[in-house]
């Protein structure tokens, strides 16, 4: 009885073994396919990226939005953007200096155009033109905003698909 | 004893065939990759966009006389040298060379027509922001064409006449040989140069309104050329509908597997997107020098070129307003990114089309990709890459899937030849 125990507890891992060395051995033929996502790399982007459009600057003196048209930022179109901002409590923010930067963390470039606020629309909205994504994957867009004599930054995630 | 050894060499045996059939059958593609896949198909190719800086892009009359300038030797120094002679149709419109030759030799390979309607930016540096004002750098170039804009002038007048009258309006009279000299054009040659400084500035712009519709009438030409679907295309199509037979009978397993490297971790989706493979955009690949030529600095030059150039989108003669100018009005000017930095070409027909690189640099598909997967520095400015630690076999499968993309162009025969 206790040979048998031992005899199935040896093939299984016999088994188990040689099917784990196989697919070591062809992992360079059929790629990283079977690995755990875990093992694969921080590829895309990293995980939990805080992707709203919608956020408290970092001084926390603004909250600033964002809309694209078209609705999904497309990939490889100029395309313009239109910013929201107020203060942190709700007030339209009617008077703001705004710049605007950005570029792809992973690859360390920056946007491929350079987008200027080209209007102030009132209420707190800016016309951003000039807007383009040329690659897949996560980006940063980055707003420098001046207004009632402060300045404070304003870092936007998203993942072009 | 005997006994046991041969069961567990059957246990060995039947687990590695079940792992080898496992890992070699072919996997389904994740929900992600069918997004991906589905955004290179041909079938996500939107219809042509309009180019607002030229009038008469949709005209098929001025796509017509476009088509007959494309292929006239006649507008050159040496009456032998058309668009068609480095843009052969039968090439995929490029010339099978690593530098272009026109009356001399660029410094630059020949660019494919194909699909150039829906690049915001021309040449590998994108000196040119549309296809009419592309047309016409070449034209004027000491290496290329190498006429000059009142000899073209002269000899729409001669030639083609009626076509240009009933497409653009009454031709000016250049009969004044005094006023209109023979050769004469804002270009290298200093005759030619010290010629057209001494016409006035009314006389410029007679001439130079006639040579812009001639690069309009190109551009209503170029505009027709577009690539029409390869294996993979069918393939994805294939994948849309769930018709796995299709599937498979499509590309081979190697071809699938470069397929999910492009894609995956060979990267080269990264510029090579949508449904032309190119961004259109400028990137520094550490491409080396080509032997016998300067380092090139690509788009540093390009962009300073395509703003100063007198028939950009907001020049007098582009028929753009300016809120149609978008990719020229928020250009990046400046900065290390632009720097050896080139444009991406489509690869499409990229089998069909080497050459390969911005000076032909490498021969053969197999040195391109090993170029990538080592991501040596390059010349100037940084290299975007990155070394991509592929195996000999993935780099076969890589080039198999880059084979798949060969097709017939989408373009009715008669445009593919001089017309008659």
């Amino acid at each position: 009885m206790k040979k048998q125990t031992a005899t199935v507890v040896i093939t299984t891992v016999v088994t188990l073994v040689v099917i784990i060395a196989i697919f070591v051995f062809l992992m360079p033929i059929i790629g990283p396919r079977y690995l755990h996502p875990l093992m694969m790399g921080n590829q895309s982007s990293p995980g939990g990226l805080d992707t709203s459009t919608s956020m408290l600057s970092e001084n926390g003196l603004f909250r600033v939005s964002w809309n694209s048209d078209p609705v999904s930022p497309p990939l490889n179109q100029i395309h313009t953007w239109t910013i929201h901002v107020e203060t942190a409590d709700g007030q339209a923010i009617d008077k703001a200096e705004i710049t605007v930067d950005g570029g792809m963390p992973q690859h360390g470039h920056g946007l491929p155009t350079s987008p200027q606020v080209t209007q102030n629309l009132g209420n707190g909205d800016y016309l951003v033109e000039g807007m383009k994504f040329q690659m897949l994957g996560w980006w940063e867009v980055r707003f420098l905003i001046s207004a009632n004599g402060q300045s404070d930054t304003v870092t936007f995630n998203l993942t072009l698909e | 004893m005997k006994r046991n050894l041969l069961i567990v060499g059957g246990i060995i045996l039947t687990a590695a065939v079940i792992a080898y059939w496992t890992a070699s059958r072919s996997t389904s593609w994740s929900e992600a990759d069918v997004v991906t896949l589905r955004s290179l198909w041909i079938g996500s190719l939107p219809p042509l966009l309009e180019d607002p800086s030229n009038a008469h892009a949709d005209d098929p009359q001025a796509a017509q006389f476009g088509q007959k300038l494309f292929f006239d030797t006649r507008f050159s120094s040496n009456g032998e040298v058309a668009c068609a002679t480095c843009h052969q149709p039968e090439k995929m419109f490029t010339d099978g060379l690593a530098l272009g030759v026109g009356v001399g030799t660029t410094t630059r390979k020949t660019m494919t027509v194909i699909g150039t309607a829906y690049s915001p930016w021309m040449f590998w540096d994108g000196r040119k922001d549309s296809q009419w004002a592309q047309a016409l750098g070449p034209m004027e170039s000491a290496v290329e064409h190498g006429g000059t804009r009142t000899q073209y002038a002269h000899l729409i007048d001669e030639a083609y006449r009626a076509d240009y009258e009933s497409i653009f309006g009454p031709l000016p009279d250049f009969s004044d040989r005094a006023r209109f000299p023979d050769v004469a054009g804002p270009v290298d040659d200093p005759i030619a140069r010290t010629a057209w400084d001494a016409m006035t500035p009314a006389d410029h712009e007679a001439v130079t309104r006639v040579y812009v519709n001639m690069g309009k009438a190109i551009a209503a030409y170029e505009r027709l050329i577009v690539p029409g679907p390869s294996r993979f295309d069918q393939y994805v199509q294939a994948m849309i509908e769930g018709d796995r037979a299709t599937m498979q009978s499509t590309l081979t397993d190697d071809e699938v597997a470069g397929l999910r490297l492009f894609i995956g971790q060979a990267q080269c989706i990264k510029c090579h997107n949508g449904p032309l493979f190119t961004n259109n955009d400028f990137h520094n690949t550490g491409v080396p020098t080509a032997q016998g030529l300067p380092a090139d600095d690509g788009r540093a030059s390009g962009v300073k070129k395509v703003l100063a150039d007198e028939f950009n989108c907001l020049s007098q003669y582009s028929d753009a307003d300016k809120n149609d100018c978008a990719d020229l009005r928020f250009v990046t000017v400046d900065g290390e990114q632009l720097l050896g930095a080139f444009k991406p070409p489509t690869l499409r027909n990229v089998a069909e089309t080497g050459p390969y690189m911005h000076a032909g640099e490498f021969t053969i598909l197999a040195q391109v990709i090993q170029h990538y997967n080592n991501a040596a520095p390059g010349s100037m400015g940084h290299t975007e890459l990155e070394p991509l630690h592929l195996t000999v076999t993935q780099m076969a499968q890589l080039e198999a899937f880059l084979r798949a993309l060969s097709g017939p162009l989408n373009v009715p025969p008669e445009l593919l030849q001089a017309p008659r």
